[in-house]
C-alpha cells in the first residue's frame, strides 16, 4: 500500500528528527495515561488519526519483533462508537485490524441509544455525528472508563487550539473551557474525582502533514477509503457528497463517477471525499503540501453551519 | 520546497509547482545539515493592542498555514474591508464576544527549514497564569513592544510595565532565548531613531535584570515588514523575526554527567528469556531528565536505595545500544528490585534527597495560597503531600523588587519554603527543569494551583 521508495524523494520534507520528537511525546503521554488511570480506553474509529495513535500505543507498550510485528498486550481496550452509518469498508478494516493485533474492542452502538430513547433523531437520515456524544458517554458510564485516549489534534480547528493534552471532563462528561487546568512542563495534573473522566490527546502537537508523513514512514495500515478510488458522487454546495443509502439523490441533481479519496472517515451522512489521484501515503504527503482547504472545511458538512459549531459540540462532550 | 522532486507518476508534487516557498529566506544555511534538530516551541507575549494577534496571523499567513476556507470566513467577516489577520488566532466563543484571548492557544506553522509551535499567551489580567503556562517548556519567548505607546524623545526612555513583566516572567521560567519584537514601526514617522532609542532602553533594562537578550527586532506585523523577509534599511542589518526563529536553539537537557530518570510506569508481568532461566523481569519506563544509560551501567533506585545493573535499554519497543536525556525509554534491570511509579533511577550515590526546599512559587488559583494547609505536589512522577511552611516575600513582576508580604493571590509570584511528606530528589530549577519543577494541586478542587521552581534544598 505504501511506497517508501518514492517517499524518500520527498526529503527533506520527511524530517525524521521531527517525527521522532513527536513520537517520543506521544509515547510519553500514552504511558502516562496507562499509569495514572485505572480504566483507560483508546478511542478507535479506524480514522487515520486513531490508526496513528494505535500504532504509537503498540510502540509504547509492546516489544518489536525482528519481522516488525509487535509482541505483547496493550494495557487498555479499544472503544469504537458506531453510529450505524459507517462506511462498510471502515467496519471491515476495523474488525480485520483488531483480529491482527489481538486486542479487545468494545463497540458502543448509537442504534442502542436510539432504542433506549436517549437519542431522538428529528428525521431518519439526520447526521448522527452530534449524537455520538450520547453513545460515547453511555459507554463511559457502562464500562466506568476514567480516561479516554483520542486522536484529536490542535491544528484541526480553532476551538481545539486551546485544548489541553489532558483535558478534564466533569461528571456529565462536559468540557469547561474556562475551567481548564494550566498545563506546565509535562507535569500533568491527572487527578479526578469519582464519576469524572479525562481525555488524553497524545498527538495534540501533530499537524495533518506530520500524520501523513508518519503513516508513510511507519507503513501504518489504513482503510482503503483513504486512497484514490472510483466512487459515485453528487456535487452539492461545493462538496462532493458520496451516493449512499443515507445520502440519496435530491431533485435536480445528477450522479457522476469521480476519482476520489477521503481525508477523514466519519458518519456517512456528513463525510465527503475530495477529488484526488493519490494512491498511497507518499502521494498524499505530496498533495497535502499543496492543500488549500482545511481538513474539516473540505469534508465535513456539519462543520459548515457556523464558525463556532465545533466549540458548541465540544462543550457537550464531543471527542 | 525546492528539494521536492518529481515522483514516479511524473507529476511535480507539492509547492514546487507554485514557485519558491514564500519563506525561503536566505540560502546561506543548507537545509537538513545545519538546520536545528527539532521544532522550536516559542511563546508570544504582549498586551491587548500590542499587535500580537496580528503578528501571529502574519506568520501563519506568510507561511501558508492559513487555508482557503479559513480565509473565506475572514473575508466574510471583513465584509469588503481588508481582512483582519488578528482574527485568525481567536479561538473560543467567549473571547470572541469580549474581543480578547483568554487562554493559551497553540498554533503550528513550518518553513522549509523548521517547524514551529507557538504558545500564544494573552497579556491581560490572567497574564501571569497564562504566561507561566506558555513559558514552561518553551524554547524561546517573543515579547512584543508597541512602539506607539512609548515616548521615544524621553531620556531615559521609560518602558511599559507589561514589557518588563513579560521579559521577567520568561526569564524566571528560564526560557532559553528572549527576543524583543518592536512592533508598529509603520505608525512611526521616523522609525530609525525611535527603534534605536527603544533598543537601548530594552538592553539597559535587560542588563539590570540579568536577562540575556537574543535580539531586538523591529517589525510591522500589519505591513509584514521584517517578519519573514528581512528589512532593507540602512539602520537595521539584523535578521527578520522568522530568520532568527529558524536558528534559535531548542532547549536541551544535559546528556553527560549523572543519570536521573523519573519512573513513569513499571511493566509487571513481562516474562522474557534473558539469561536462559526465563525469570521474570521488570521494564521501568520513563523520560530521562539528564544523563544517558546503556547496558552494563550500575544504577540505584531512589528511594529504596537498592542497586542493580542495567541489562538492556529500550526505545519505542526496540532494544537499542544507549538512551539519553529527553527520550522516553525502557530500562531493564538484571535483578528484582523494589520499585514503583514515582521512584527514580539514578547514578548510585548522586541524589541528595530533601524534605524541605526553598522555591519560587507562581500562584495560579483564584483561591489564595494558604500557609500550613496540605496540598498535593507532583515532582517527576511522584505525588506527595506538602505544605507551604512560609511565604517569605512577593516579587513585583513589573520592577523585580522584593516586597515583604506573607500573602500570595492569583497571578502573584513569591519566595516560599516547602515541606514535603516524603523526601524528594529535588534539584535547582536553573540546573534542570525536570528535577527542579513541581506543580501544586488543591486537594479539594483538583485545580492546578501553583508552579514551584526549586531554588535550593534546605537542611
Amino acid at each position: 500500500m505504501n511506497a517508501p521508495a518514492s517517499l524518500d524523494r520527498l526529503l527533506p520534507s520527511l524530517d525524521h528528527r521531527h517525527l521522532d520528537w513527536l513520537e517520543e511525546e506521544a509515547i510519553f503521554i500514552l504511558r502516562e495515561t496507562a499509569a495514572a488511570f485505572e480504566r483507560p480506553a483508546l478511542l478507535f474509529s479506524s480514522g487515520k488519526d486513531s490508526c496513528v495513535v494505535l500504532h504509537l500505543a503498540e510502540k509504547a507498550f509492546k516489544s518489536r519483533q525482528a519481522d516488525g510485528s509487535f509482541k505483547g498486550r496493550l494495557p487498555f481496550p479499544l472503544l469504537h462508537v458506531d453510529t450505524g452509518h459507517n462506511f462498510p469498508e471502515v467496519i471491515e478494516f476495523r474488525d480485520r485490524r483488531i483480529e491482527e493485533i489481538g486486542e479487545r474492542l468494545i463497540v458502543g452502538h448509537l442504534e442502542d441509544s436510539i432504542a433506549r430513547g436517549t437519542v431522538r433523531l428529528s428525521h431518519p437520515l439526520e447526521s448522527r455525528n452530534g449524537h455520538q456524544t450520547v453513545a460515547l458517554l453511555e459507554a463511559i458510564e457502562e464500562h466506568r472508563f476514567d480516561a479516554l485516549i483520542g486522536g484529536a489534534r490542535r491544528d484541526e480547528e480553532k476551538a481545539r487550539a486551546k485544548e489541553r493534552i489532558f483535558s478534564h471532563r466533569d461528571s456529565f462528561g462536559q468540557w469547561q473551557p474556562k475551567e481548564q487546568r494550566p498545563e506546565l512542563w509535562t507535569l500533568f495534573n491527572t487527578r479526578i474525582k469519582p464519576g469524572e473522566h479525562m481525555r488524553a490527546f497524545p498527538i495534540s502537537n501533530w499537524t495533518e502533514l506530520d500524520v501523513w508523513l508518519y503513516i508513510a514512514r511507519e507503513n501504518i495500515p489504513l482503510p482503503s477509503l483513504y486512497f484514490a478510488h472510483q466512487r459515485e458522487v453528487i456535487r452539492r454546495r461545493g462538496l462532493l457528497v458520496p451516493l449512499t443509502e443515507v445520502t440519496p439523490l435530491e431533485d435536480g441533481e445528477t450522479v457522476e463517477t469521480a476519482e476520489v479519496r477521503f481525508r477523514t472517515v466519519g458518519d456517512m451522512t456528513c463525510t465527503c471525499p475530495v477529488e484526488s489521484p493519490a494512491r498511497n501515503s507518499a502521494e498524499i504527503v505530496a498533495e497535502t503540501l499543496q492543500v488549500t482547504v482545511s481538513e474539516r472545511g473540505a469534508t465535513r458538512m456539519d462543520d459548515r453551519t457556523s464558525d463556532a459549531s465545533m466549540e458548541r459540540r465540544k462543550k457537550e462532550g464531543y471527542f | 520546497m525546492s528539494a521536492l522532486k518529481e515522483d514516479d507518476t511524473g507529476r511535480a508534487p507539492g509547492r514546487s509547482q507554485a514557485g519558491p516557498h514564500p519563506l525561503g529566506g536566505s540560502a546561506d544555511v543548507p537545509v537538513g545539515r545545519e538546520a536545528p534538530s527539532r521544532a522550536l516551541r516559542f511563546l508570544t507575549a504582549g498586551s491587548v493592542d500590542d499587535g500580537k494577534s496580528t503578528l501571529i496571523g502574519r506568520l501563519l499567513y506568510d507561511s501558508q498555514a492559513i487555508l482557503a476556507d479559513q480565509l473565506d470566513t475572514l473575508e466574510k467577516r471583513a465584509a469588503g474591508a481588508p481582512i483582519d489577520l488578528s482574527l485568525l488566532t481567536d479561538g473560543l466563543e467567549a473571547e470572541r464576544e469580549q474581543g480578547i484571548t483568554i487562554d493559551v492557544a497553540y498554533r503550528y506553522f513550518a518553513t522549509p527549514r523548521r517547524k514551529f509551535i507557538i504558545a500564544d499567551a494573552p497579556g491581560h489580567e490572567q497574564y501571569t497564569r497564562n504566561m507561566v503556562t506558555a513559558a514552561a517548556g518553551s524554547d524561546a519567548a517573543v515579547v512584543l513592544v508597541d512602539i506607539t505607546k512609548l515616548d521615544v524623545t524621553q531620556k531615559p526612555l521609560v518602558l511599559l510595565p507589561q514589557t518588563r513583566r513579560h521579559a521577567l516572567l520568561a526569564h524566571l521560567l528560564r526560557v532559553p532565548s528572549i527576543v524583543f519584537a518592536v512592533n508598529k514601526l509603520d505608525a512611526v514617522a521616523d522609525p530609525a531613531p525611535a527603534y534605536v532609542a527603544v533598543r537601548e532602553a530594552l538592553l539597559a533594562f535587560a542588563k539590570q535584570a540579568g536577562i540575556e537578550v537574543a535580539e531586538v527586532i523591529p517589525v510591522s506585523a500589519l505591513r509584514g515588514d521584517n517578519v519573514t523577509a528581512p528589512l532593507e534599511a540602512d539602520w537595521y542589518q539584523g535578521p527578520s523575526l522568522l530568520q532568527l526563529l529558524e536558528r534559535l536553539p531548542a532547549a536541551q537537557e544535559r546528556k553527560d554527567g549523572d543519570l536521573l530518570v523519573p519512573v513513569q510506569y513499571v511493566v509487571r508481568d513481562a516474562v522474557q528469556e534473558l539469561d536462559g532461566t526465563g525469570h521474570q523481569w521488570r521494564a521501568l519506563w520513563g523520560r530521562i531528565a539528564h544523563g544517558r544509560v546503556k547496558a552494563g551501567d550500575a544504577v540505584q533506585i531512589f528511594p529504596s536505595g537498592e542497586t542493580a545493573t542495567v541489562a538492556e535499554v529500550r526505545l519505542a519497543g526496540s532494544v537499542v545500544p544507549v538512551v539519553e536525556a529527553g527520550q522516553s525509554v525502557g530500562v531493564v534491570l538484571d535483578r528484582q528490585v523494589d520499585v514503583s511509579r514515582g521512584d527514580w533511577i539514578v547514578t548510585p550515590g548522586s541524589v541528595q534527597p530533601s524534605q524541605r526546599f526553598s522555591a519560587t512559587l507562581a500562584w495560579l488559583d483564584t483561591e489564595p495560597a494558604q500557609v500550613g494547609r496540605k496540598y498535593w505536589v507532583r515532582h517527576g512522577n511522584r505525588w506527595v503531600q506538602a505544605r507551604i511552611t512560609a511565604i517569605d516575600s512577593r516579587l513585583d513582576v513589573n520592577t523585580l523588587q522584593v516586597i515583604d508580604t506573607h500573602q500570595l493571590a492569583v497571578n502573584d509570584i513569591g519566595h516560599v519554603t516547602i515541606e514535603t511528606q516524603q523526601p524528594l530528589p529535588v534539584e535547582a530549577y536553573e540546573a534542570n527543569r525536570t528535577g527542579g519543577a513541581l506543580i501544586i494541586v488543591d486537594p479539594a478542587t483538583n485545580r492546578t494551583s501553583g508552579a514551584l521552581l526549586v531554588k535550593a534544598a534546605l537542611e
